[in-house]
């Protein structure tokens, strides 16, 4: 029945049809409560599900070793500590490779990854993305195909190009590959594609170069991309551990030492609370203060026929 | 010869482009492309990483389906993973997004966070061994004991019954990923003045809105969204390694990328490993080619 007025009222007043105010009520008005009621029903307990194991990571980072181990088994902590955390802080002073090291190499790791890649991948992106020339569409499919299989297939033969290069168990073994992830480049070429073609004609007239339109008209206007590579590529590298390519101690991340922490098992369970804690609070931390940047990029993520 | 000539012309002309391209595509077909074909050439080699690769034909493939008892097991489980966690996943990443659009923006922003953080998370998974811990102090176990429904406790991850269906809901527990933000930034960006013309062509409530004009002008998103969770859900192996163990208990929840890591890293039986590695590259592309033609009728 409320469809039907409005859309009554919409017909006889196509006026007032552009006001914005109106569209939203028309859209409300078109919803039945018990379906509202039936959807957020489902969210709830679905948000309720997703958000449980986060909500037990953090209240086991604070809770006492007597805490961790009781039965009835406990949810909330009752009194919170910090002493996982120093507990955590004795293990890493102890360990062979000083943690400061561990830490250093995560830096190095992630930090010139992200870096790398978001130059390379806008700068490729910018001309697939504003000029016309030949084999650009192959060019573009190519890195499309390549986000249909993850990188677990080229795994091994990775492994075999990596060491023939002679850079296997050196920092590039890690973050050349980094460079060349297929979708952040995927992501800033759909984003590059709505900077308008008056702005970069200008540029061209004045007789800048390719690589000067890039640099000083093209990435300013692509700053939301930015952060959105920067935090896709910052989880991944803050997440590997470097496996069979950074064989030698002194060159592993920090995930690396923080899974050994916690494969330690019953001994370790209060430091393996607090280690847990600190790799999500890193990545969690970094997605809300970027999360409206990421939208805005993801709105031009789709793709196109 | 006069084509060849224009386009040689016009390869000259974008010198620049290419040139702003080239350092991007040299590591993209070295670190991407390269070693496929490197895979899809060693699947035919026997190759052990000391001697030289010797050909040995179609003998890679016929051992994994004719020989390999486990190999025939980690496909089976592997497909199952993505039948389910794939659609299913690609669903809840829509319906989450639909639903908290309508939200205030502050709202919408934390529920984004609620749904989307178990996926950027790291090594948060691991609590769900905590849940289903084997002995009394997992919060399942515990639950039950105390209903009186068990008398003892069930080690889940080393129970066969149990391991593909409590691996299959931290799975999707974990899939809200990229594809969930492009459903929602593609949500807010459907022009608002089609649900009004589509309230006067007579859309009279929210499942026809939904059908009829939201998921229509979604087409770019749903394609893009597809493509993440499909990929994803074929390379599911991390959650089994670390909770089930390597190999799992009578290899109820191995899949292919277990299996290929174990070959690969623990035997170095490369060329075996790397005919692995093509059947998956070839069982992602040819489904996420197949959806991509599927999801294009949307709407049509």
């Amino acid at each position: 029945m409320a469809a039907i007025t409005t859309g009554r009222r919409a017909a006889h007043q196509p006026v007032k049809k552009k006001e914005p105010k109106l569209a939203k009520r028309t859209k409300r008005l078109s919803r039945s409560t018990s379906g509202t009621v039936a959807l957020f029903a489902f969210l709830f307990v679905f948000g309720i599900f997703t958000s449980l194991p986060i909500i037990l990571t953090v209240n086991r980072a604070f809770m006492p070793l007597d805490e961790l181990f009781l039965f009835p088994p406990r949810f909330f902590v009752r009194n919170p500590t910090t002493s996982n955390f120093s507990d955590l802080f004795i293990i890493m002073q102890e360990s062979w490779v000083p943690f400061s090291r561990y830490f250093l190499n995560s830096i190095i790791i992630t930090g010139f990854g992200t870096l790398g890649h978001l130059i390379f991948a806008s700068m490729a992106a910018y001309p697939l993305a504003k000029n016309t020339f030949p084999f650009k569409d192959a060019l573009f499919a190519i890195v499309v195909l390549a986000l249909m299989f993850s990188p677990v297939v080229t795994g091994i033969p990775n492994f075999l190009i990596i060491s023939a290069l002679g850079i296997n168990n050196t920092y590039l073994a890690v973050i050349l590959p980094a460079f060349a992830a297929p979708i952040g480049m995927y992501l800033m070429k759909q984003f590059m594609e709505q900077i308008p073609d008056s702005l970069i004609e200008s540029a061209r007239l004045d007789g800048g170069s390719e690589f000067f339109i890039w640099r000083k008209i093209v990435m300013p206007n692509v700053k939301p991309a930015w952060l959105t590579l920067i935090i896709l590529q910052f989880q991944a590298l803050w997440a590997t551990t470097g496996g069979v390519f950074l064989r030698s101690e002194e060159l592993k991340p920090l995930s690396f030492a923080m899974n050994q922490v916690a494969l330690g098992g019953v001994a370790r369970a209060g430091a393996n609370a607090a280690v847990i804690f600190i790799m999500m609070a890193v990545p969690v931390t970094f997605f809300v203060f970027s999360q409206s940047r990421i939208i805005e990029t993801m709105a031009t993520s789709g793709m196109k026929d | 010869m006069d084509f060849k000539d224009t386009k040689w012309m016009m390869i000259k002309k974008s010198r620049q482009s290419y040139m702003l391209m080239l350092p991007y595509y040299i590591l993209f077909f070295t670190f991407t492309i390269l070693p496929v074909l490197t895979a899809i050439v060693f699947s035919f080699t026997n190759f052990n990483m000391l001697q030289a690769p010797s050909f040995v034909g179609w003998t890679n493939y016929t051992r994994l389906f004719l020989e390999n008892e486990i190999f025939v097991i980690a496909l089976q489980n592997t497909l199952i993973f993505a039948v389910v966690t794939g659609p299913l996943s690609f669903f809840l990443c829509f319906v989450f997004a639909w639903i908290i659009n309508d939200m205030p923006p502050k709202i919408r922003a934390f529920m984004t966070l609620v749904f989307y953080a178990p996926s950027i998370s790291g090594n948060v998974f691991f609590m769900w061994q905590v849940f289903f811990s084997g002995d009394r102090m997992g919060h399942v176990n515990g639950f039950l004991i105390n209903l009186g429904l068990i008398d003892s406790p069930i080690n889940f991850f080393r129970d066969a019954r149990f391991i593909m269906p409590i691996l299959i809901i931290v799975q999707l527990w974990m899939s809200l990923g990229v594809g969930f933000l492009a459903f929602i930034a593609g949500l807010q960006t459907v022009d608002k003045a089609l649900f009004e013309a589509g309230a006067v062509d007579g859309i009279r409530n929210r499942w026809q809105e939904l059908w009829f004009i939201t998921l229509p002008s979604m087409k770019p998103q749903l394609l893009f969204a597809a493509v993440m969770q499909i990929t994803t859900s074929f390379a599911i192996a991390d959650i089994v390694t670390i909770l089930a163990g390597l190999p799992t208990v009578n290899y109820a929840g191995d899949t292919i990328v277990t299996h290929l890591q174990d070959i690969g890293w623990i035997r170095f039986e490369m060329g075996y490993a790397s005919a692995v590695a093509t059947i998956l590259f070839l069982l992602m592309v040819g489904t996420n080619k197949g959806v991509q033609r599927i999801l294009r009728k949307v709407g049509t």
